[in-house]
């Protein structure tokens, strides 16, 4: 078995409106920004998963990306893989 | 007639739910969310409130909660649930409601008594009103209503679009930035039903204008529906 640590990046669809990523684009006046747009804002999950393989952990990872750390209909998510190492675990068969 | 209120970990409606029913002369039975045994109740009614905190979007975790299986069981089996405010985004992330609750435009939370229009007094949700313009309070920071414009067109098409944010004439104004759209919800939309009709979401808060003490008791308009539909639907078992 091996632990997966996995970054969750959800944002909101290309398209949909984004009250979050407006108010911080009104707000760049304020700070004398003038080239920046297009601020969206979304959320970050980081996770480990212990499996046999990357792909079972993908599996796992992207099943909870769909079902509850974002919505389908109005997010979109990536998943990325951070780092990857043998889990040691005491009494279990190797 | 039993109806049954759910009480999640910050739920903070129920016990005003639970007094409507009350008044309407039902026997109200508080459902905890650890059990999936709905008590043999005649409807459900999903209270607002701010289900586990509102973690990760408001209702996605009560939506795993062991309650909802019991309710979705219950809807599949034609009973008739009511989402009042978190309720209602409790069904939408459990889909058992079509759309999503989004953040308000305004990124505000909005606490306020607003004007809704029902759309249409044959539903089992609106059977009970009169048809004027409802006035019950909204308390929400996520009531901004989406779903994509092919569903807007389906939902309307097939009516289930229950009630719209109005103005004191009953009109409403498409224009999400309208003083009378108080979350800029699209279409105006304040309240829907799934394709069944059985199950039923809304933002506002019918159950918080129950009696003449607490304002009004025009909010009776709707829990007289739920308990009259499930009345009806409790004879047919």
């Amino acid at each position: 078995m091996s632990d997966f640590r996995f970054a969750v990046n959800v944002l909101p669809k290309p398209g949909i409106l984004d009250p979050q990523g407006r108010a911080v684009e009104l707000s760049l006046p304020h700070l004398n920004v003038t080239n920046v747009s297009k601020v969206r804002i979304g959320r970050r999950a980081e996770l480990t998963v212990t499996a046999v393989s990357e792909a079972e952990a993908r599996t796992v990872v992207d099943e909870l990306a769909k079902e509850l750390l974002s919505n389908p209909l109005i997010e979109v998510y990536a998943v990325e893989l951070l780092e990857a190492t043998s889990s040691t675990r005491t009494g279990a068969a190797s | 007639m039993r109806i049954g209120v759910v009480t999640f970990p910050g739920s903070n409606s129920d016990v005003d739910s639970l007094n409507a029913l009350a008044v309407a002369g039902v026997d109200p039975v508080s459902l905890w969310h650890e059990s999936p045994d709905l008590q043999g109740v005649s409807a459900v009614i999903l209270p607002g409130g701010f289900a586990y905190g509102d973690y990760v979007r408001a209702g996605v975790i009560a939506r795993f909660s062991p309650v909802m299986k019991g309710v979705k069981a219950f809807a599949e089996a034609g009973g008739y649930v009511l989402g009042i405010c978190n309720g209602f985004q409790v069904l939408a992330e459990s889909r058992l409601v079509p759309g999503v609750l989004m953040r308000n435009r305004s990124l505000r939370f909005a606490s306020k008594i607003v004007a809704i229009a029902p759309q249409r007094l044959d539903s089992p949700f609106t059977r009970a009103a009169n048809g004027r313009p409802i006035h019950i309070p909204i308390a929400h920071g996520e009531g901004c209503y989406y779903a994509d414009e092919a569903t807007l067109d389906q939902l309307e098409r097939d009516g289930q679009v229950l009630f719209r944010y109005c103005r004191e004439d009953g009109t409403y104004s498409t224009d999400p930035d309208d003083p009378s759209n108080p979350n800029g919800s699209l279409r105006a939309i304040a309240g829907v039903c799934n394709a069944a009709g059985n199950v039923a979401g809304l933002m506002p808060h019918p159950e918080r204008m129950a009696e003449p003490i607490l304002g009004t008791d025009e909010g009776m308009q709707l829990i007289r529906s739920l308990v009259e539909s499930a009345a009806a639907w409790e004879a047919t078992r």
